[in-house]
């Protein structure tokens, strides 16, 4: 226990925070049933605990990634824009700025599996079959140039297959390398000769500002994932970071009809929609089609975005995103386009949907 | 309304172009107003409108927010850090706050996968792995069981983690606003454990959520019978959706990427899951190019809150009160030092109250200010002896790629005309 804390703290803290003592004899809760365990038992260990029987090879992955994962992580797991990187790195970690991916930097494949089965696609969490969740670990290997497109991933070779920095990890060790020198006497005077300002923030200049200062451009800036954006971002950056407030400005002029609260409402919601689409002055395609003017338009028209054949195809069909259309997709977007590439839960509240659809349709061309 | 300019400018006065035309157009003409007594102040002599009409009613507000004056004293996020807000972080407005609890309102906010909508009637918490019966508790089942009440810290790793390589955000909001200090009520995991019956060969204890990142984490089994606990109340009132309503789990002192939200199962194991969440993230690199694992506990750190970037001195010279914070993972703290010239000299600072077992505690330094340049720092040192380091001292043995665990001593550059900015010194 020392490791954690000294005695006295656990004497005053079992006296504060133990509660009488019972010896489990509260009778409370019932026994979970066993399909309840499987259900929500699903976490996958280092030795292979957990898989659940199945395969996959890089060749079905491929098909699987693109259709699933490839609008944010891109069509080679190299990641789009500032969404996540699945692949490359490779000998980075000691250097400025090391590009952490799967095959750069983690230590077990069964991590991959357990993260994918559990947490993606993103939006769309737990809908993947395993067999398909070892076709996309097998891609992810193979775009890090680990295997060959062949190689079959199962729950049989999985756990023993061994990435590149299995073993670049140690257990904390401050206890040892750190602790002993910073707990020497604090000094109170004469503790340097010389200060001097090495560095200022306002250099960089990546501070959020009032909304009319216009969001930074990040030129070196680094965050929590530890990559600097790259140089080339900026653009796209700033123009995501432009505040909500100036995009809809436009807008407003043109429908004096709708509830300007409805309007609000609705540029509230749409922030759930602001990761993969764009609006406003000079909005561009992302993950998702622009969508200005989207509300009574043909489906899948936008110019330059590559949709789903079977959104391409409603549209040629001639339907339009009525009122009734949108509703339905975004209540539930496979309800209405089974194979869209739009990996969206949903809206599920009514007044939801009625707000984000008066907002669109107050955003002009 | 005399008091509306006050409020503008602390609305604009987040940036340095905002601070210096408000201090221009409103700042010094408020202060020799209020301070100069030449002539007679009408909101004194004149009758106002509040001290002759009438205010609301009772039941204006039935739950009351801020008055609107104190609009700028919310959660801020910085957008490029991340590709959208679903998968994000934002910021306590630390600098603008005072005392040591963090309102539930303004208290930092970090999704994997977006704040979720959980009721307590459809919530569920299952207990299985190395127990002698797998368990399945409702909401109600909990608020049965024999409760306790603490108050403690939760510090994301990542906090002043935008500084490894330099100064680089201009506001202690943005370098150490990543943490909030709540008075939790709940039960305890000892408590929740020995109904399941914890079989000796579960040395580990897997924890995760119901949304859809789930944010497993393994925490040892020492740890979790220690001191760790459900929460369902924070500040006497429900949980907040953002903060893991309608339970979320604390894990005392240790980073808040394991203070699991929507928390809705627990599994005994005899070795950690080693989830993405302690693998890909949580794990901090070193210059080598390998990366230290399993660093759980926050070491002990503290920020000048005010003055600091978003906090310029605004009055004038004379009395000025340096105020901040201090924590440690480790204990209680002990001590504040407070240095204005960069770390040269240092001077011990005042607790508000004593430093209590991983909680916030609050700090001031009465200062009779002449216009002076200053470097302003903050040290903090704990029971175990520890005192807080340097940058340059963490770089030394890290370098500068481990995004997580920055504890160094901050400096905010005051000059005379009271703005700040954030540096790094010799
Ligand atoms: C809409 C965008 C989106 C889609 C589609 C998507 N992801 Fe992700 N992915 C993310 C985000 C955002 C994160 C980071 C989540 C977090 O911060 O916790 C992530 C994280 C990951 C990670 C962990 C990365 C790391 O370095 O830790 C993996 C692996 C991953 N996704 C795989 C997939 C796979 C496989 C699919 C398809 C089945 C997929 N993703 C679909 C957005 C997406
Ligand atoms: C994870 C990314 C993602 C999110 C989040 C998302 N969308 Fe989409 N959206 C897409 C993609 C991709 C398509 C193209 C679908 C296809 O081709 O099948 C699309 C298509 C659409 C279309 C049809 C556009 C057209 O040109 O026909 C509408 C309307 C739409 N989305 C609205 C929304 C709204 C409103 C939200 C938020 C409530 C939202 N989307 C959230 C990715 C997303």
């Amino acid at each position: 226990m020392s490791k954690y804390r000294n005695l006295t703290t656990a004497a005053l803290l079992a006296a504060t925070l133990s509660t009488p003592a019972l010896a489990g004899g509260l009778g409370l809760g019932r026994a979970a049933l066993p399909e309840e365990i499987a259900a929500w038992d699903k976490d996958v260990r280092p030795d292979g605990v957990g898989l659940p029987v199945g395969s996959g090879d890089a060749i079905v992955g491929e098909e699987v990634f693109a259709d699933k994962c490839a609008a944010c992580h891109g069509d080679f797991a190299e990641g789009v824009d500032n969404w996540p990187k699945l692949a490359g790195g490779m000998n980075t970690l000691n250097r400025d700025d090391p590009l952490k991916t799967v095959g750069s930097y983690w230590p077990h494949v069964s991590t991959l599996f357990d993260y994918i089965n559990r947490s993606m696609p993103f939006g769309a969490a737990q809908t993947l079959e395993p067999d398909e969740v070892y076709g996309i670990v097998a891609y992810i290997l193979y775009s890090n140039d680990l295997i060959e497109d062949d190689y079959v991933i199962s729950n049989e070779n999985l756990a023993a297959f061994e990435l590149p920095n299995a073993a670049g990890f140690f257990v904390d060790d401050r206890e040892t390398t750190e602790y002993a020198q910073f707990s020497a006497p604090a000094c109170m005077e004469n503790c340097k000769d010389e200060v001097k300002i090495t560095m200022h923030a306002t250099v960089l200049d990546v501070t959020p500002g009032d909304p009319t200062d216009g969001e930074g451009a990040p030129a070196g800036a680094s965050g929590e994932g530890g990559a600097a954006p790259a140089a080339a971002e900026p653009e796209t950056k700033a123009e995501e970071a432009a505040p909500a407030a100036e995009q809809a400005a436009p807008a407003a002029v043109e429908v004096a009809a709708a509830d300007p609260a409805m309007i609000a409402a609705g540029e509230k919601v749409f922030k759930k929609c602001a990761a993969c689409h764009k609006v406003g002055e000079g909005a561009k395609n992302g993950t998702g089609p622009m969508l200005n003017g989207i509300v009574n338009s043909p489906m899948g028209m936008v110019e330059g975005f590559k949709y789903s054949a079977e959104m391409a195809a409603a549209g040629t069909d001639g339907m339009i995103w009525d009122d009734a259309n949108l509703h339905t997709f975004l209540e539930k977007p496979k309800s209405l386009i089974a194979k869209t590439k739009m990996s969206f839960a949903g809206l599920k509240k009514p007044e939801d949907r009625d707000a984000v659809i008066a907002y669109l349709g107050s955003l002009g061309k | 309304m005399s008091n509306e300019p006050l409020n503008d400018k602390a609305m604009i006065g987040t940036t340095r172009r905002g601070f210096l035309a408000a201090t221009a157009a409103t700042g010094t003409a408020l202060v020799a107003n209020a301070a100069s007594g030449a002539t007679p102040d009408p909101l004194i002599t004149e009758v106002q409108e509040w001290g002759s009409g009438l205010g609301d009613g009772v039941d204006a507000n039935p739950y009351g927010l801020p008055i609107r004056f104190e609009s700028d004293v919310v959660r801020r996020n910085v957008s490029w850090l991340t590709a959208d807000v679903i998968s994000s972080i934002n910021f306590t407005p630390i600098h603008a706050l005072d005392g040591t609890i963090t309102p539930q309102g303004c208290a930092f906010e970090r999704h994997h996968s977006g704040a979720i909508e959980l009721s307590k009637d459809d919530y569920r918490l299952m207990i299985n792995g190395l127990v002698d019966t797998p368990l399945v508790f409702t909401y109600a089942d909990l608020e049965r069981m024999p409760r306790v009440t603490r108050t403690f810290f939760l510090e994301c790793a990542a906090n002043t983690g935008m500084e490894w390589a330099g100064a680089q955000l201009n506001g202690s909001q943005f370098t150490h606003g990543m943490i909030h200090n709540m008075e939790y009520t709940g039960v305890t995991l000892r408590t929740l454990l020995e109904e399941a019956g914890v079989q000796p060969t579960a040395t580990w204890l897997f924890v995760e959520g119901a949304d859809a990142s789930s944010n497993g984490r393994s925490i040892p089994m020492e740890k979790a019978l220690d001191d760790c606990m459900i929460a369902f109340k924070a500040n006497g009132e429900a949980l907040r959706m953002e903060h893991g309503y309608p339970v979320r789990l604390v894990v005392p002192g240790w980073e808040g990427n394991l203070w699991v939200k929507w928390l809705r199962r627990m599994e005994a194991t005899d070795a950690p899951v080693e989830s993405r969440e302690e693998t890909s993230k949580y794990t901090d690199t070193m210059a080598d190019g390998t990366s230290r694992k399993w660093t759980w506990v926050m070491d002990a750190k503290s920020v000048v809150t005010s003055p600091s970037p978003q906090m310029p001195i605004t009055h004038g010279n004379g009395p000025l009160v340096i105020t901040g914070l201090a924590w440690s993972g480790r204990g209680a703290i002990t001590g504040v030092d407070v240095s204005m010239d960069g770390g040269k000299t240092w001077k011990p600072a005042r607790l508000a109250a004593p430093g209590t077992e991983m909680a916030l505690t609050r700090f001031y330094f009465d200062h009779n200010w002449q216009g002076e340049e200053m470097l302003l720092q903050s040290r903090a040192t704990d029971s175990t002896g520890y005192v807080q380091p340097t940058k340059a001292q963490l770089r030394e043995v890290r370098g500068e790629n481990s995004v997580y665990h920055n504890n160094c001593i901050q400096t905010w550059w005051v000059k005379p005309n009271g703005e700040a900015e954030n540096v790094e010194v010799s």
